[in-house]
């Protein structure tokens, strides 16, 4: 399984970006991160078995898979948020830039800054709007005053395409907003810090179709500025936003190509059968 | 198998008597459960209205004092002192030196008598000297100063007194009269029940209060918030889980007794002072603040800590930023609980001498003082009846600073608490 990965990942991604954005070539050939045999084992129990990946700058890439494959599990080890569960432990090695993000002097704190995430359910915090969105750049120090603050909270705002609605109220609380809107609030929490990376963990899985396609078309507007990494267990969703997709099943990565690819010509029997809704 | 369960279930007699008689229970049972909590609740409130109704009734007559008539011609028997003796800094060394114990107690003598001096409260004469400090142009004519009775007599006037007091009562009948006691307020303990105070009691809980928070509520937010956040979970953290629950169920006079031996004993600190009876309470609410405590933090949604950790924030950010901030309502709670214990707490505080007669209040936290529990059990223990209705009114005192405490908290936790 694993020989078959190395053989076929940079064949992939070279093609897929000559046939996607030609012009960045030379930015595509550095992955912005790269996973290479990670294990992940929750005490005695494996979640993750050898799975290496790339992720890149100018493409979404999605996870696929049925529940408990391990994909949410894979998403949480690229910020290291499994740290925070003590019997979880993580083999293997994934490189943010070509930095080891599990080496002893890789700063977890920045790190997460670096790599944000978004998680299944929107988890705004109980205070104001602004505050939400200028918590992560007051306690990483990056507005230089008050009206470098507000510039910040009103372009990450925009950027999650939330600003127009909530302009004149950014005093009430965060979870005053509708489950759409605190999702895209989420969304511009993340983007505030000016991560390089966007992990998003099932981020419409609580949503109505309405606030789901206004999250995807964000993703799509976004694409290109950050990598982003979405699971989803939508099918569909992985085909409207991804270009890249990967498809775990029991712990294992069985299939990691073009989206175009995977859900017109799977290589492998699994895939297709999870994606003709065999099992699933 | 599906024909099988059709032919040897009945169908559902949704109608049928037993039907009906299963829903006419299920009704008469929610009426009974309606009715035993209505009752257990008009139960409750009618002890509660009771205590209050007897505490009030007797407690408010200690807030009274039976009052005697005295005329004093100040220039006669001050011998011609001036209103500006009791002016300025002097005023008090002035008065002192004037003998005005001797001046009340003559005039006393001119009114009522030679036995006159028996129907006053010995140390009222103090009143009078306030009354100068008060109005010094007094000294230069004669007044009316209404001094209190001695506690008989006021017990007596108050329809609950010896036979002998209350032949002296229908004596002076038409003289005697109730005026609020001021000096309820604003004194200390007496041997005279006329003369006896809160003030002294009421600032030793105060005393005593702060130092219990001072040092249960920080010690115990910072033990709930390390068992709860950054403890690893192992056999040593689980020993001391037990061990907290266990000590919130020690009986409040092994606290005492600790205290006693530790602080007094160990550490040598002063006894009878407010510090030590601060610490010893402290170390009785503290647990109470840690399981509180964790409970709070435990109830702070994990959703909240992944959100900040996920945008970057250092575990001691998601603690101090996002968690305390949340569990602090719950933690007010708590405290509010082990606070009230402490300041209705009366055995511990007699192991380590705050039961002694203290007649001036305490101005520091080593200064030898009482508090209000304790000087409740101590007039409770006096055989002079008039101490009876100042217990009355010290439990009065007590309820009411109880009160305002946990309002006080009540209201801060109104203020912290977050809508969601």
């Amino acid at each position: 399984m694993h020989e078959d990965q190395k053989t076929l990942e940079p064949s992939e991604s070279v093609n897929m970006t000559d046939a996607a954005t030609p012009a960045k070539t030379s930015e595509s050939a550095t992955p912005k991160m790269t996973a290479r045999h990670v294990d992940v084992f929750y005490g005695d129990k494996q979640a993750i078995n050898d799975v290496s990946i790339d992720v890149n700058m100018d493409s979404v890439t999605a996870f696929i898979g049925p529940s408990g494959c391990g994909k949410s599990t894979f998403l949480r080890c690229m910020n290291r948020m499994n740290d925070t569960i003590p019997i979880a432990r993580v083999n293997g090695e994934i490189k943010l830039e070509g930095e080891d993000i599990y080496a002893s002097k890789m700063d977890v704190v920045q790190l997460r800054a670096r790599v944000g995430m978004v998680f299944q359910k929107p988890n705004p915090f109980p205070k104001s709007i602004y505050d939400n969105i200028a918590y992560g750049p007051r306690i990483h120090g990056l507005a230089t005053g008050k009206e470098d603050l507000d510039e910040i909270v009103e372009s990450s705002l925009q950027r999650a395409g939330l600003w127009g609605e909530v302009k004149d109220r950014l005093q009430d609380s965060g979870t005053a907003l509708s489950g759409g809107q605190q999702q895209r609030l989420c969304i511009a929490r993340a983007i505030a810090v000016d991560p390089e990376v966007i992990l998003m963990d099932e981020p419409c899985s609580a949503l109505d179709p309405i606030a789901t396609a206004k999250i995807e078309e964000l993703i799509h507007e976004l694409r290109g500025k950050y990598a982003i990494v979405i699971v989803t267990h939508n099918m569909q969703q992985a085909a409207r936003v991804s270009q890249k997709t990967a498809f775990f099943h029991l712990g294992t990565l069985v299939e990691y190509g073009d989206t175009t690819d995977i859900f017109t010509n799977p290589r492998e029997e699994k895939t297709r059968d999870y994606i003709t809704g065999r099992y699933g | 198998m599906n024909s099988l369960t059709e032919t040897t279930r009945r169908p559902t007699d949704w109608q049928g008597k037993d039907m009906q008689k299963r829903i006419a229970g299920r009704y008469a049972a929610e009426r009974r459960f309606k009715a035993m909590g209505m009752a257990a609740i008009a139960l409750s409130a009618g002890f509660l209205a009771f205590l209050l109704v007897v505490m009030v009734g007797n407690g408010f007559r200690g807030f009274t004092q039976t009052e005697l008539p005295l005329q004093i011609d100040f220039p006669a028997v001050t011998g011609g002192a001036s209103p500006s003796q009791f002016e300025g800094p002097n005023a008090e060394a002035n008065l002192q030196a004037m003998g005005l114990r001797d001046i009340v107690d003559s005039s006393i003598e001119i009114q009522y008598g030679r036995e006159g001096a028996e129907l006053f409260s010995s140390g009222g004469w103090t009143a009078v000297g306030a009354k100068i400090l008060d109005d010094p142009e007094i000294v230069e004519r004669q007044a009316t100063v209404y001094l209190p009775a001695t506690s008989e007599i006021d017990v007596a006037y108050k329809g609950d007194g010896t036979p002998a007091a209350e032949e002296q009562v229908r004596e002076l009948k038409g003289q005697l009269s109730t005026g609020f006691n001021w000096n309820f307020l604003s004194n200390s303990d007496a041997t005279d029940p006329m003369q006896v105070g809160i003030w002294g009691a009421f600032k030793g809980s105060l005393i005593t209060m702060i130092v219990t928070l001072m040092l249960a509520f920080p010690v115990g937010v910072l033990a709930a918030l390390y068992l709860e956040e950054y403890a690893p979970k192992n056999r040593l953290t689980d020993l001391i889980e037990v061990s907290i629950n266990n000590l919130a169920a020690v009986p409040s006079i092994i606290f005492g007794l600790l205290g006693l031996a530790v602080f007094l004993n160990f550490f040598g600190m002063p006894r009878s002072g407010a510090l030590v009876g601060g610490l010893t309470l402290a170390l009785m609410t503290m647990p109470v603040i840690v399981i509180s405590g964790r409970n709070a933090v435990k109830s702070v949604p994990p959703s909240i800590r992944e959100a900040a950790l996920g945008i970057g924030a250092s575990p001691l950010q998601v603690v101090f930023h996002h968690v305390l901030p949340l569990a602090l309502p719950g933690i007010l709670t708590g405290t509010i609980i082990g606070m009230a214990r402490a300041l209705g707490e009366t055995a511990p505080l007699l192991m380590i001498g705050m039961r002694a007669f203290i007649a001036t209040p305490p101005s520091g936290i080593t200064d030898p003082a009482t508090v209000l529990p304790v000087q409740i059990f101590l007039w409770s223990d006096e055989v002079d009846r008039g101490f009876v209705e100042k217990t009355s009114a010290a439990i009065i005192v007590l309820l009411l600073f109880l009160l305002v405490m946990n309002a006080l908290a009540i209201y801060l936790r109104n203020r912290f608490e977050t809508r969601w």
